[in-house]
């Protein structure tokens, strides 16, 4: 039928699919709901009504997710040491073939070599930025990790200070480059792969430890925390079966992290006036038990060796 | 033929026009708002987004005990300063930014690991103004050792 239609009827047809495209391309960066209206109003109480209807739009909604080297990063506080044997292998790489295991690996590189980098491992950081950088570009995603990044690196290899810094740009070049392109969903795998690594290697490091007083099983419980935001992050992508997978996944792990009760009691913010920083005082506690603990190390390492395989 | 080429021409360009907006908002981010965050070390998330002149936001995010936080919170030039405060899961402000004169960042640490909430405005320049700007936001975590 099309074959029959003059050029510009081809062409107000294409341009209704790209602006269709384009619109609906815009709205998948943020979700949009109306329900804290009330506390909106308290914003906008100096602007007329007419202005106020006019202006009053839906809120957009944002969750942040752990980045891989924040992750590396509170691993690192809590005490932890350095593994390699708990790093992917980079020979797994090549099995990577589907968006899906490239986007859920290239997470799970980053926290591994998030972490390497934290513990000086400068010929492991190298040899992960390459698979990184592999796996970045098997998903197209365009100079998030070039020459250039992999050059700066060997030549600041003994500064853990750029060497952190080159890592993040590149978290936030791939992220942005994504989103750009409404391609959240990619970019929300990616996270939770490097999320359930650095689940992985915390349980891993507390072996047979016990799990009182232990710093790293309180940064494990803390995750607790963001299964909720990783779970409403992948519920926002619907329409890809990628991202369902991986909810039906952190659904599952959920229900283990829903066994930990935490209770925090009330913040109270002191700042100081010298360094102008405030400390938001408050206690916390947690009723983990050392059967919930090992029902969450076993579904972690399922999860992250099936994500691995 | 020249009518074609022309409305593809125009489409072309409207489909281009978001994007350039978008690549300059990762630019405003990176050029602007990572840079503030010095000597804090960004996180590596971008958090970035058109809004218009009375447009609200909310990001949720969990933050860790004993880690030193920066949040930065930067709006494009066109806009009037972003006002935002910080609200933990009680529903208790925290902090708020137009009680500082509309300090772009914020400081702080915790003693427990929680989740916040961040809820940022972009005000409305003019009570009056027909067409409300709309102009880059971008919300940015640093943080630092001890």
């Amino acid at each position: 039928m099309s074959k029959n239609l003059p050029v510009t009827g081809k062409a107000l047809i294409l341009l209704t699919v790209i602006i269709a495209f384009s619109v609906t391309s815009c709205n998948q960066g943020a979700k949009k709901t109306d329900e804290n209206a009330g506390e909106q109003d308290e914003f906008i109480t100096s602007v007329d009504e007419g202005t106020k209807e006019k202006f009053q739009t839906a809120k957009r909604i944002f969750y942040s997710l752990p980045s891989p080297i924040e992750t590396a990063k509170i691993l690192q506080k809590a005490g932890a040491t350095y593994d390699a044997s708990l790093l992917n292998p980079i020979d797994n790489q090549t099995g990577y073939i589907t968006n899906l295991d490239m986007a859920l690996n290239l997470g799970i590189y980053t926290t591994d070599l998030s972490y390497a980098s934290l513990f000086d491992q400068t010929q492991v950081t190298l040899n992960y930025i390459e698979v990184a950088k592999n796996l970045a570009d098997g998903l197209n995603i365009l100079d998030a990790i070039n020459e250039n990044t992999i050059q700066r690196l060997e030549n600041n290899i003994n500064n853990r200070e750029i060497i952190v810094d080159i890592i993040s740009e590149t978290l936030l070049n791939s992220s942005s480059y994504l989103k750009e392109r409404g391609l959240e969903s990619t970019a929300t795998i990616i996270l939770v792969g490097g999320w359930v690594e650095g689940l992985y290697i915390a349980t891993q490091l507390v072996g047979d430890d016990p799990i009182e007083s232990n710093r790293i099983v309180e940064r494990v419980v803390d995750q607790k925390l963001s299964v909720d935001f990783m779970i409403n992050l992948l519920q926002e992508s619907s329409e890809d079966p990628d991202a369902q997978k991986i909810l039906e996944d952190i659904r599952q792990l959920k229900t283990t992290f829903d066994k930990i009760e935490i209770t925090l009691g009330e913040n109270t913010p002191v700042t100081d006036p010298e360094t102008n920083v405030t400390t938001l005082k408050s206690s916390s506690s947690h009723n983990l038990t050392k059967p919930v603990f090992d029902e969450l190390v076993q579904k972690v390492t399922e999860l992250r060796n099936s994500y691995i395989s | 033929m020249r009518k074609g080429i022309l409305l593809v021409s125009l489409v072309a360009i409207m489909v281009s026009i978001p994007q350039l907006a978008q690549s300059q908002c990762k630019q405003f981010a990176k050029k602007t708002c990572k840079v503030g965050l010095n000597p804090y070390q960004h996180d590596g998330n971008y958090h970035a987004a058109l809004l218009i002149e009375g447009e609200e936001a909310e990001l949720y995010k969990t933050f860790y005990s004993d880690t030193d936080y920066r949040i930065g919170v930067c709006g494009a030039g066109n806009l009037n300063d972003i006002e935002f405060k910080i609200v933990d899961s009680n529903g208790k402000v925290l902090y708020n930014n137009k009680y500082q004169d509309y300090e772009w960042m914020w400081d702080f640490r915790l003693e427990s690991s929680q989740q916040l909430k961040i809820v940022i405005k972009v005000p409305v320049a003019d009570e009056n103004i027909v067409e409300p700007e709309e102009g880059c936001v971008a919300i940015m975590f640093g943080f630092k050792d001890d």
